[in-house]
Order: structure tokens, then C-alpha cells, then sequence
């Protein structure tokens, strides 16, 4: 089983759930739907899967600064992923973190990592840490 | 290092103004932290893009703050918004949505931020000294903000826009930082033929191919003789900072930090040089456009940024009083419109000119849905993100050319590149 330390970068609370690694950056406005966690961008190799309830992995962030209204969208609607690691911060996107805390809402953590580690998590069921910890616990069946 | 706020910041984010305040702050703090920013700067000003209605979540946010009895603690001015207030033209935004849409620009109203409405409020009278650091959003705001008028702004997107203007601060970082600012490219025009250069369109092709070539990086356009205009310098701006992440761009003996090539560089020789040929001027004229081969055109929409009202001018000088075939949406904002005077409005909406205030025909659903729908535009943003956000295909064209299309409701394309 996989674990490594992560810098916290913004605090939240504890999340599990399966791995999600994206294999490229993606942009949250306009590449994730607001409303459901879709993956919306069909040019994205994980077009089709849903951020919701996952542990998700970010190689990269790019594109509009609306990106953190989409994640404070996810969090008010319970769609967003467990937890979110990524390979460095982004300050537009995880201001959508920041102000679903101050807004009372139970807002999941964000750790930094570095990408090379992200792929190792794949497959597994994925547990984040407010200290920054990322372990696998087990093997995810899609579908079991 | 790590972020340093200073005692009277510290009594802001633990209360002392109250909870809209402390909350503004703390937000700015944690960004702060995030960009690597060791303290927090005075602003004299922001443009707030965050009253555009992308979800509930937004407005609630809005709304908190002025629960919490939260104010701008500078001139605010604000941009479009989901729905037009002015009642110019019907948006098919309906029931819940539209209400929290409404509900949303009321709340930034309430924190202080004036019903500017307009992506172009450097033509709307705020205009922030040159050297000045401001807290701006809205990407082509941003880039005439640092380009044109010399003042110092980061790209602020939603949350931490309104969080700077209620602080009056931003984070120490970027383009507030005059090292920051140089230009490390070289973007040369002097290939292109004179005529190219002094028409209309060479300003918004010649931005969507620096936007695409120069990304993230400061660059310096060089072999530009003379003033082209504040309208072109805008659609240049806008069309850089739609196909890059372009915040800040000079034009060598024309913006106010690049008095020639040298200062503009910092007396440092530049790290590249794109050397913009022709045939690179044609490619980028034709990606502008998803429908070349169309025989018909749907609608022309104009006004991205907002239409000055020099630019309203010219529209009515060109529609000359004729009837268009189909609706052409000219965008533009109150400031503008008061210019112009509500006859000569009048005259065009007759004529068949829809004028969309407050907003614009992408960012909320203004169009009719047609299936297989083509748009004619002259601006290089609307070329970028129409047919993403509204489902028409697009063709470009200049503005007299997208008045002819519009009266004959063919396609008329008469101006080239290069």
C-alpha cells in the first residue's frame, strides 16, 4: 500500500474514496460541470468520469479565473471531490475552498504532491489526511 | 517567506469591522499565502468581475458579505452581469436562476460597487493613474488596466476581486512588482504590408496570434508607426488575453512603459523574437473563424469588449439607415449609450440593431438557438468563445463587412490579411 506526506495547502476536512489521477492539467470552468462533477471537456482523457466523492489528483490547473466558482458550486452541492491533490497550488482554484470555509461549508482538504507520486495512487482507495498524509487502503473495483 | 500582515490587517480579519470585513480579509490573506506573497499592498481601485451568475453558491457568498455589513473600501466599478438591467433586450435566463442572477448584482450594488455594468470601464470613465497598483478582473480589463493605462493589477478572478476592493489591499506579487513588468519577447510586425497594418481587423488577428504565441510571458510589439487608437489597442488586449494568458503587453513608441524597444525590455536583451510574416497574419485571420464556407449568416454580434461610442458611431455611419436582414446584437454599456443619445438609438434599433446592455451575447443566453447557427463578429473574443458558449459557428469579419452581411444576411467578406 502507497503513502506519502503532502503539504497541506488548504484545511479541511479528512476525505477517502477511489483514486481519480488526471493524466493532463484541466480547466474547472468550462472542463468540470458545475451542477454534477462531470467531466465535461471532451478533449480531457478522463472525459466521462465525475470528480464527485473522489480522490483527485492534479497534474496541472489551467485556464479562467471562474475556475474557483465552480469548485465552491461543487462543494454547496456535495459534489466535490473527497479530498484534491496537486502538484502545485493554484491559488484560483483553491480560493473556491477557502471561501466554502469561511461560508460555513464543510469543505474538503488540498494537499500539494508531486505529480510523479500520482500515478502510484491509481486504482486504489485513497485516504487524505488534515496533516497531509495520502495512503492507499485498498484495491477500488469500479463498480463493486 | 512567510506572509507578514501588519496589526491593523491582523484587527480586520479578527473582527474589528465587523464580519463582512473580517471575512474579505482573511480570504485575501489566505491567497496571499498561496501566491507566495510576503504582505499585502494598498489598492486605489478594483473592477469586479464576480456579479456574473455562474450558480447559487455565487450569490450566497455576495450576500454574506453584506449581511456582514461589508463596503468597498475603494471605487469599484463592475462588469457585465447575467441579465440586462436597462431592459434593451430579453434574456432567456428563467425562473429560480434568473432570480438569483438578479439577487447576485443587487448584493455587489449593496457592498458599495457601481452599476457600471461594462467590460470596458477604462471607457467608462475609471481610469487609474499610470505606476498606480489597482485590483482589477475581467481578463481584457486587466490587460488595457496594465497596457494602455500603465496601472499595476494581477489577473483577480471571483471571490478575491470583491475581497481586495473591501480590503483595499492585494497580495504583493506579479505584475505589481515593476521587475515583473519588462518585456522578455519581441513580437515583430514591421514584415506585414502598411495597408494590413492600418485596418481595422490587423488589431484584433494580430492579438489572438499574440495571445497563442507569447501564452503567460510579457511581450513587446515592435513596427507599429504611429497611434493606431484606444479602440484597437482594446481589441488587441481582448484578443490576446482570450487566446493567452496575457496580462500585460507593450507596443514599442506607443504604451506609456514602452517609450521605445529598449525601455520596454529593461535595457536587457529580450529571451525571443517572434518575427510575425504574412502568411503567419493570414493563418491567424482564418482560425478566427469555425465557418468559412458559409453561404448564409444567422446573426452578427459586435461589442467585445464593450462598443465605445466612437464605435456606435461608426455602426451607424455604416448601417446609413438601411434595413438589416438579420439581428446584428451591438454590445456595449450605459456610459456608452448615454453618449450616443437615445434618438440616434432609436434610429438603429429600428433598422434591426438588438442593443444588449449591462451584458453580453456570451456570457448568458441572449441568441435564438438555431441549429447549425453562423455568427458573424468583428471582435476576436466573440470569435474565441462563441462558439463554445452559444453553438454558432463563426465567421470573421470587420465591421463594415459584418453590416453588409447583416443587411444582405449572406456572408460579405471584402477585407484579407496580409
Amino acid at each position: 500500500m502507497m503513502a506519502a506526506r503532502g503539504e497541506v495547502l488548504v484545511a479541511g476536512a479528512a476525505g477517502s474514496g477511489p483514486a481519480l489521477v488526471l493524466d493532463q492539467p484541466i480547466s474547472f470552468w468550462g472542463g468540470v460541470d458545475p451542477k454534477t462533477g462531470g467531466i465535461a471537456d471532451v478533449r480531457h482523457p478522463q472525459h466521462g468520469e465525475n470528480v464527485a466523492g473522489r480522490v483527485l489528483f492534479l497534474p496541472g490547473t489551467i485556464g479562467s479565473s471562474s475556475a474557483s466558482a465552480v469548485l465552491l458550486e461543487l462543494v454547496r452541492g456535495g459534489r466535490a471531490p473527497a479530498a484534491i491533490v496537486m502538484h502545485e497550488p493554484d491559488a484560483i482554484l483553491l480560493l473556491g475552498l477557502i471561501v466554502a470555509r469561511e461560508m460555513g461549508w464543510p469543505a474538503p482538504v488540498a494537499v500539494r504532491l508531486d505529480r510523479a507520486q500520482h500515478a502510484g495512487f491509481a486504482g486504489n482507495i485513497v485516504a487524505v489526511e488534515p496533516d497531509g498524509t495520502v495512503a492507499s487502503r485498498a484495491s477500488h473495483v469500479p463498480g463493486a | 517567506m512567510a506572509l507578514d500582515l501588519t496589526d491593523e490587517e491582523r484587527a480586520v480579519a479578527a473582527g474589528r469591522d465587523g464580519e463582512g470585513a473580517a471575512m474579505a480579509m482573511r480570504i485575501l490573506a489566505e491567497s496571499a499565502r498561496l501566491l507566495g506573497a510576503t504582505e499585502l499592498i494598498p489598492v486605489r481601485s478594483a473592477h469586479i468581475d464576480g456579479a456574473l451568475y455562474h450558480g447559487d453558491s455565487g450569490t450566497l457568498f455576495a450576500e454574506r458579505l453584506v449581511a456582514g455589513g461589508a463596503k468597498v473600501a475603494v471605487r469599484a466599478t463592475l462588469n457585465v452581469g447575467a441579465l440586462d438591467l436597462t431592459g434593451s433586450c430579453r434574456v432567456r435566463l428563467e425562473g429560480a436562476e434568473r432570480d438569483m442572477a438578479r439577487r447576485m448584482m443587487r448584493a455587489y450594488r449593496e457592498l458599495g460597487c457601481e452599476p457600471s455594468w461594462t467590460c470596458a470601464p477604462y471607457q467608462a470613465g475609471h481610469r487609474p493613474e499610470k505606476g498606480t497598483d489597482v485590483a482589477w478582473g475581467e481578463s481584457n480589463a486587466v490587460v488595457f488596466c496594465n497596457s494602455v493605462l500603465g496601472a499595476r493589477t494581477n489577473r483577480y478572478g471571483d471571490f478575491l476581486d470583491i475581497a481586495c476592493a473591501i480590503a483595499g489591499r492585494a497580495p504583493d506579487t506579479g505584475l505589481h512588482r515593476v521587475e515583473n513588468r519588462r518585456a522578455r519577447v519581441v513580437f515583430d510586425v514591421s514584415a506585414l504590408p502598411a495597408p494590413f497594418l492600418s485596418s481595422e481587423i490587423a488589431w484584433p488577428v494580430l492579438g489572438s496570434l499574440f495571445g497563442r504565441e507569447i501564452g503567460s510571458a510579457v511581450g513587446v510589439v515592435t513596427g507599429i508607426t504611429g497611434h493606431p487608437g484606444e479602440d484597437a489597442l482594446k481589441a488587441f488586449g481582448a484578443a490576446a488575453a482570450s487566446t493567452g494568458a496575457v496580462g500585460l503587453f507593450h507596443i514599442a513608441g506607443v504604451t506609456p512603459e514602452a517609450p521605445d524597444l529598449e525601455a520596454a525590455l529593461g535595457g536587457q536583451p529580450a529571451v525571443a523574437t517572434v518575427a510575425v510574416t504574412p502568411a503567419m497574419a493570414l493563418d491567424a485571420q482564418r482560425r478566427l473563424s469555425t465557418a468559412e464556407r458559409a453561404d448564409r449568416i444567422d446573426a452578427v454580434a459586435i461589442g467585445s469588449p464593450h462598443l465605445s461610442p466612437r464605435e456606435l458611431d461608426a455602426l451607424e455611419r455604416l448601417v446609413a439607415g438601411r434595413r438589416l436582414a438579420v439581428p446584428l446584437f451591438a454590445c456595449t454599456g450605459r456610459h456608452a449609450l448615454d453618449a450616443f443619445g437615445p434618438d440616434r438609438r432609436a434610429a438603429l434599433e429600428r433598422a434591426g440593431v438588438v442593443i444588449v446592455a449591462d451584458t453580453c451575447v456570451v456570457v448568458t443566453p441572449i441568441m435564438a438557438e438555431v441549429a447549425g447557427g453562423v455568427l458573424m463578429t468583428n471582435s476576436g473574443k466573440f470569435a474565441q468563445y462563441a462558439p463554445g458558449n452559444t453553438g454558432y459557428a463563426v465567421l470573421y469579419a470587420s465591421l463594415a463587412d459584418c453590416v453588409e452581411s447583416a443587411v444582405t444576411g449572406r456572408p460579405v467578406l471584402r477585407e484579407l490579411a496580409a
